[in-house]
């Protein structure tokens, strides 16, 4: 049925045509307003790739020289080597733990009905509508009271408070649509809770878990806030790095400044276009049934 | 929905008491399983709901003062309370541009027409840019000696250039640049998700495009428009690193997270910090609560699409 909506009937050629002198006003203002967005998005990365490249860049259209000394000063500068394996180890830590801690969870809500089930999504759902700055200075508080914060340790726990209702909200919907009738087959063929769990369950539920791996991987990658507030000196991920960097800025240049950014967001551009090939974007959200 | 444990149960009639509770904790969807659910909400009590409590009662502890001086303090003193006024002017602006401008051009992207995968992927972009690169390119750009000036001096409007950043345009800038994809893939998820033969319906009848826009895809899409407003709204009420790098943190754009920043981890005052975590928690969920109210008033039923 929805083949037929998507099709445009060959008959109905004559209809159409006068619709298009009728939306025209409209359409043209709104291509037109994306196209001013897409124009002032693209300046603002090219000033940044074209200033990480720029010898020196005042009162011009263009910088006066081209080269690549700032990438290899902001990797000397500010130490991008340890920074980088720090933030894979956060984030990779984060990754593992949300997910380990928050699937047995997602699936005993999408499986099970029970007396207080709506206070338990009340309480992962807190987490992602407070902001990140609200609970994490109470949070780095009490991390300070358990000489935690400054740590990676601090910085991976503080990651997934809103990672781990993050993942129970993506894998719900997702176990939801695996039929219970082939868990209950398998167990009446004879098959454990572990049988069940290792040869039926975890196939079906391997691309969802990727999928919002995936996405808690980005989304702890470019995490400011929790990071900023949690870590010290030795703990520092590469969004919190870049942002000192600018704060002190005077001692930088920001020509370095801004390779570092670059060498930000080509990392991030690598993930999410892993992250696409896995996800559609715009089917996160799912329509809530009810 | 019946568990399965539930099913292969078959009363013995000399059961003992404790299976047969087991059961009928069963029937009420209480058994084993529900236990996967403790470690994830373990977590969650103890790395948000303990610290949010341990901060609750420590705004009450000012280091001077009754228990309520924190909060007097903040609303006493002129400077931080005025950082709610900045806050809110900047996060309801921010918001209502990023919804309004998605419904059009989401509206345009329900047909297939060529290039479409691309207009998306290049959408979605923003998402990775992060913020100090935005906030660098918007110094840059956006700068005296950017090029948006440079144009404009050229074409001829503006002879002086035209100050946007370092103030409250700078932020709303990128709050913009951030914001918008965020609320264009929700609002595109939304309106995908209601049928296009509604719309067809309402042509039979004779409804023209703004007809069939304002009384039939517009009050089927509102509830979604309203959840998209309080996502973006809470990612623009919460910015902090734009705000001190692309803003004015100690004039105009001195909004509530940078004053409950610099409490706590600048000044030391741990009251004070989450003090002024709270009253942020607070003023935001006042507004997600309203719109919450709204939000129930409005039609929710079938939009005749998918899920």
């Amino acid at each position: 049925m929805s083949h037929d909506t998507l099709k445009r009937p060959a008959a109905r050629t004559g209809p159409p045509a006068r619709r298009r002198i009728t939306l025209r006003p409209g359409a043209w203002l709104t291509w037109a307003v994306l196209a001013f967005f897409f124009v002032n998005l693209v300046g603002v990365i090219a000033t940044v790739l074209l200033n990480s490249f720029g010898r020196r860049w005042f009162d011009s259209w263009l910088p006066d020289g081209w080269t690549s000394s700032w990438y290899k000063a902001a990797w000397k500068e500010f130490n991008l080597g340890p920074v980088l394996w720090t933030t894979v180890e956060v984030t990779f830590l984060v990754v593992a733990l949300s997910l380990a801690l928050a699937v047995p969870a997602s699936y005993a809500l999408a499986r099970r009905n029970f007396p207080g089930k709506k206070i338990l999504t009340m309480l992962f759902v807190l987490p992602i509508l407070v902001p990140p700055i609200a609970y994490g200075i109470p949070l780095a508080t009490v991390l300070y009271k358990f000489h935690l914060a400054g740590t990676v340790t601090g910085v991976v726990l503080a990651n997934l408070v809103p990672s781990v209702p993050f993942v129970i909200f993506t894998m719900t919907p997702f176990i939801e649509q695996i039929d219970p009738k082939i868990e209950a087959a398998a167990r009446m063929c004879g098959a454990g809770t572990w049988t069940v769990l290792s040869r039926i369950l975890s196939p079906l539920l391997l691309p969802g878990m990727l999928a919002a791996g995936i996405l808690v991987m980005v989304r702890t990658f470019g995490m400011f806030e929790l990071t900023f507030l949690t870590s010290g000196p030795s703990s520092q991920t590469l969004t919190v790095d870049l942002f000192s960097a600018v704060n002190s800025a005077g001692i930088r240049a920001t020509q370095s400044i801004d390779a570092m950014a670059v060498i930000y967001t080509a990392s991030m551009t690598v993930l999410l276009l892993v992250a696409l090939r896995f996800v559609n974007p715009t089917q996160l959200v799912a329509r809530s049934s009810d | 929905m019946t568990s399965p444990v539930s099913t292969t149960a078959t009363p013995l009639t000399g059961g003992t008491a404790k299976t047969a509770l087991r059961h009928r904790l069963a029937e009420r969807g209480l058994d084993r399983t529900l236990l996967l659910v403790l470690p994830g909400a373990l977590a969650v009590i103890l790395l948000f709901c303990y610290p949010f409590l341990y901060g609750l009662q420590l705004s009450f502890q000012p280091a001077k003062g009754g228990f309520l001086s924190s909060y007097v303090q903040f609303f006493a003193e002129p400077f931080s309370r005025k950082s709610v006024w900045a806050t809110f002017s900047l996060a309801i602006p921010a918001a209502v541009i990023n919804v309004g401008a998605s419904v059009p051009i989401a509206y345009r992207m329900r047909r297939e027409f060529r290039g479409k995968r691309l207009l998306l992927a290049l959408l979605v972009v923003p998402i990775t840019l992060g913020t100090v690169l935005t906030a660098e390119g918007i110094l840059e750009f956006y700068g005296p000696a950017g090029w948006f000036n440079r144009t404009l001096h050229l074409l001829g409007p503006a002879s002086s250039p035209v100050k946007l950043t370092m103030n409250y345009t700078g932020v709303l800038l990128s709050l913009i640049i951030s914001g918008f994809p965020f609320a264009y893939l929700l609002t595109h998820s939304y309106l995908s998700g209601i049928h296009p033969s509604l719309e067809k319906a309402a042509s039979t009848l004779g409804a023209g495009w703004w007809q069939r826009f304002r009384y039939v895809t517009f009050p089927l899409l509102l509830p979604g428009l309203m959840t998209t407003f309080c996502l973006t709204f809470v990612m623009a009420f919460a910015v902090f690193p734009s705000a001190m790098m692309v803003g004015d943190p100690n004039g105009s754009t001195h909004v509530v997270s940078i004053e409950a920043y610099q409490a706590a981890l600048e000044r030391f005052d741990y009251s004070q910090g989450c003090a002024d975590a709270m009253i942020m928690t607070g003023l935001m969920l006042a507004v997600i609560g309203s719109v919450t109210a709204l939000r129930s008033r409005l039609y929710r039923g079938s939009t005749g699409g998918k899920g």
